[in-house]
């Protein structure tokens, strides 16, 4: 076996709540080890070299969303990606775009989504809520569940968020994830939402008809989510609403 | 200081710690949930495999019920819990099921008509009833009689914790994220709240509640490899450990898992073997059915961990640079099911080992997985020793998992337990008012941030970073899944070092902050002390038990060792634990102890277990044949429940539906 290597991470720092502190980029070396990931080397990095450096994980198996950061100009899941990706070594680290940062590596992912899910109601709005828990359930068609887990799977990284040009320019813009949410309530049966109900949310500029379909959203979702698919399906039911008003 | 007053105050957003403040929400009182994270990042998100509830809904799920489900539970404990504990919750198991499908769960549902299946290495065709489609399907899980587990795909906690989340945001209850507890307020009799601090500010500031629910999962992370998310640290646990009053409840009860990919320790789920994946050797031999010739792969996880570690200490393993694994070969279910029904396994296989677990066999072996042990608390939720500290889920020691749980009951036990727990909180919240000294405000806060001041401006040499990594593989190698005498007396003195050592951590960042540096120097002497009762306890136990397996003692000791460990730490300059023994009562359980159905059969008899025994015929016989199994269950052993939770499930089997079923 071949010795390891040194890989370089050049990492955006700031702390934004230090008065005295300026946006920097920061060099640091470390020794590569087989299946070694950036959710591993920042760790290292932390423990031997700067133990101010601030980054989020919590799963650190590509489930929970936490890891999100922008590798080599590309925004997805840090605690994934192995090093050997790189054949030259050299990783840059930057904090994902369009999120309030808390400092380095680290924005508030959890604020956004919060607000988020309050501004356009993400969560089951049915007939009543008064449905006996002691009785047999309601039935649902298999498939009906099969592709409503499909839409659900969405782990609130932001990586869509980071990752649409529409988003930049447009705060208001729902971006990918408010719209798959809104996709996956408008096709679960047991939601009483109708087209229009949820044409006040997203039949705008903010919403369906603001997207530029450049798909960045599509291109890096880490759970390769349809994003084209149900965006493209929205813009067709929230169409039908206007012609059939 | 910032005072902040609520009702009802829960530490921890995952499953367990949103449903007790949906529960607290829905009766009204004001609610205040405190996590590190964003409440959907939670260590709940990453139950793959389901939760158990017996619905009997599908073909191999009939028959199923409360009984069966109690049953498997007591059995899989090893007899270490706490029967009345696990007759509320197989009750209220479908219950929650259904709430969840209510509240948005799509869980994976039935297709009448056939359907192959792997079992036991081979295909085979079962039938579902037309009058069972659409309603919620279940897998198999080691451990169970019936295919119990009900499921999403196999991102069940991610489908669950979503739809509880999204629950908690339409009631309005306020996360405050980021945000960490770090002491429990209280004056020796009465839990008052906790003093927390912010991650990203660094401000200190007193949560009081009437009850505070303290909902922060498992400590598998003072173990060097874990399938836990990494914030599953135990500080949950030394909250309540640092009062010097509330007792932690069988802390040496932690389980291995059998299947976490090598060597990073993530988990695939059981569901590749419940859905017919099978264990290999270094020659490709399928060595279980030479162990386990009943239950093969599907015994209970305890067991089966146990079997792989003593295959590879045949020298059967396949080495690797990591030391041995055995490999989990999924390949037989087919690319179909593997792509659909197992996605997350075949995503891990792809990102971490860059593998295609279709044609490949996944390398595998057992890693620290679950802790049974926790807050001990009765059956209502709630702290003997500290009224108004409620504790649920797996931080808790409730306790319906004993020595061993089954697969599939951990995230049952999030929103079964965080649904009764909850209303006794509620209950709890509505019977008393706010009595608070602000004086014991003062010292609690006053002495937290002497700690971190002592931290920032004192003159430490150690490295927490080390001391941290120095816990975590002794735990690695004398508290693992084989434990003896001498290797535990190590650990308890190593980690007594390491404790005397972290009084002297000195910090290089000293910010006040966000300062992951200083988080990790509040931590580390908390987890110490968690790893301690955890290592004294295995150490004081001297018997086989579920998960705790002693070569030195491998019997099972009913006669001596029918009770739980109780760990206090009353002296805060100790080195060590307090242990204290909680006895099982046999004369008052509805299943005596008794030979589980797999691994070794050489338990210790309790000299009570013939008595009770007796007793129980005695009382069926006196009920006549007219008796139905609720009134058998109520004549043995009587439990409590909220009464809304009590009306009995209802299911295909007593509906007029299954009649005229294929």
């Amino acid at each position: 076996m071949s010795s390891p290597r040194t890989i370089s991470f050049d990492i955006f720092r700031y702390d934004p709540q230090d008065p005295n502190d300026k946006p920097k980029m920061v060099t640091y070396e470390i020794t590569e080890a087989p299946g070694m990931t950036v959710f591993i080397a920042l760790n290292l990095l932390r423990e031997q070299q700067d133990p101010s450096l601030q980054f989020d994980f919590v799963c650190r198996a590509g489930i929970c969303g936490s890891c999100a950061m922008v590798i080599n100009g590309k925004p997805t899941l840090a605690c994934r990606t192995l090093t050997a990706n790189f054949p030259d070594g050299k990783i840059k680290l930057m904090p994902l775009p369009g999120f309030e940062l808390i400092g380095d590596l680290s924005v508030n992912t959890g604020k956004f989504m919060r607000e988020l899910a309050e501004r356009l109601q993400l969560w089951l709005q049915p007939d009543s809520n008064d449905i006996d828990i002691h009785r047999l359930e309601n039935p649902m068609d298999p498939a009906e569940a099969a592709k409503l887990y499909e839409l659900e799977r969405c782990v609130e990284c932001g990586v869509c968020v980071s990752a649409c040009a529409t988003k930049q320019m447009k705060d208001t813009f729902v971006g990918a994830v408010g719209m798959m949410k809104i996709a996956r309530f408008e096709m679960d049966s047991r939601d009483t939402r109708t087209a229009e109900d949820f044409y006040h949310v997203i039949g705008n500029q903010d919403g369906v008809f603001g997207c530029m379909t450049l798909l960045g959203c599509q291109d890096a979702c880490p759970k390769d989510l349809p994003h084209m698919q149900q965006i493209a399906y929205l813009r067709r039911k929230m169409a039908q609403t206007i012609v059939s008003c | 200081m910032k005072i902040i007053y609520t009702d009802s105050l829960v530490v921890g957003a995952g499953l367990a710690g949103l449903r007790v403040a949906i529960a607290s929400k829905e009766r009204g009182l004001d609610t205040v949930v405190l996590s590190l994270i964003p409440a959907k990042r939670s260590h709940s998100a990453a139950a793959q495999g389901g939760m158990q509830a017996s619905l009997g809904n599908t073909v191999k799920g009939m028959g199923d019920d409360e009984d069966v489900h109690f049953q498997d539970t007591v059995k899989g404990s090893d007899w270490g819990c706490d029967q009345d504990v696990a007759r509320m919750f197989a009750h209220c198991a479908p219950k929650a099921v259904r709430e969840l499908a209510n509240w948005g769960v799509p869980w994976s549902r039935i297709t009448a008509g056939d359907r192959q299946v792997v079992v036991n290495a081979e295909k085979v065709t079962i039938t579902e009833a037309e009058k069972a489609h659409g309603l919620i399907n279940a897998r198999d899980f080691g451990g169970t009689k019936k295919w119990r587990t009900c499921y999403t795909a196999d991102g069940t906690g991610h489908s669950l914790l979503y739809a509880v989340d999204n629950k908690a945001i339409e009631m309005d209850i306020p996360v405050h994220e980021r945000i960490e507890a770090l002491s429990l307020i209280h004056d020796g009799k009465r839990c008052h709240g906790v003093i927390a601090r912010c991650l990203i500010t660094g401000e200190l500031r007193a949560y009081i509640g009437k009850a505070t629910t303290i909902a922060t999962g498992g400590y598998g992370r003072i173990y060097e490899v874990s399938t836990n998310a990494i914030i599953c640290e135990g500080i949950g646990q030394a909250l309540a450990l640092d009062t010097g009053v509330a007792a932690l409840g069988n802390m040496e009860a932690v389980q291995f898992h059998p299947t976490a990919i090598v060597p990073v320790g993530i988990l695939t789920t059981e569901g590749c073997r419940g859905d017919g994946g099978l264990l290999r050797d270094k020659d490709g031999h399928r060595f279980m059915p030479d162990y386990e010739p009943e239950k093969k792969e599907l015994a209970s996880r305890d067991v089966v961990s146990r079997r792989m570690t003593e295959h590879m200490r045949k020298g059967k393993g396949v080495d690797s640079p990591y030391g041995p694994h055995l490999w989990l070969d999924i390949t037989l279910l087919g690319r179909k099911h593997v792509e659909t029904n197992l996605r997350e396994v075949k995503e891990i296989c792809e990102n971490f080992l860059g593998i295609d677990p279709a044609k490949d066999w996944i390398p595998v072996r057992p890693t620290q997985h679950y802790s049974m042990g926790g807050i001990r608390i009765n059956a209502t939720g709630e702290s003997p020793q500290l009224a108004g500290l409620f504790s649920v889920g797996e931080a808790a020691c409730w306790d319906m998992h004993g020595f061993n749980r089954l697969g599939g009951n951990s995230l049952a036990e999030t929103v079964v337990g965080g649904m009764i727990i909850g209303k006794y909180v509620a209950d709890f919240c509505e019977k008393n008012t706010l009595e608070i000294n602000t004086q014991v405000i003062d010292d609690t806060m006053s002495k937290l941030q002497g700690e971190i001041d002592e931290l920032l401006v004192g003159e430490g040499t150690e490295n927490v970073f080390d001391i941290k990594l120095a816990m975590q593989r002794i735990m690695m190698d004398y508290v693992g899944i084989f434990r003896n005498g001498p290797e535990l007396e190590k650990a308890v003195s190593e980690l007594k070092d390491l404790l005397k050592r972290s009084k002297n951590i000195g910090l290089k960042c000293k910010k006040r902050h966000a300062n992951p540096e200083l988080v990790e120097a509040l931590r580390v002497p908390r987890m110490l002390r968690v790893a301690l009762t955890v290592a004294c306890g295995a150490n004081a136990r001297t018997e086989s038990r579920g998960a705790h397996a002693r070569e030195d003692y491998p019997q099972r000791n009913d006669k001596e060792w029918l009770n739980r460990t109780l760990s206090t730490w009353p002296d805060e300059n100790a080195l060590e634990p307090e242990l204290h023994y909680e006895q099982l009562d046999v004369m008052k359980m509805e299943l005596p102890p008794g030979y589980r159905g797999y691994g070794n059969d050489n338990a210790v008899a309790h000299p009570d277990t013939a008595a009770r025994e007796a007793q129980i015929a005695d009382i069926l016989a006196k009920l006549g044949d007219d008796a139905d199994r609720f009134d058998k269950q109520a004549a043995i052993m009587p439990f409590e429940l909220p009464e809304t939770l009590r009306p009995r499930n209802e299911r295909l089997s007593d509906t007029s539906l299954v009649s005229g079923e294929k």
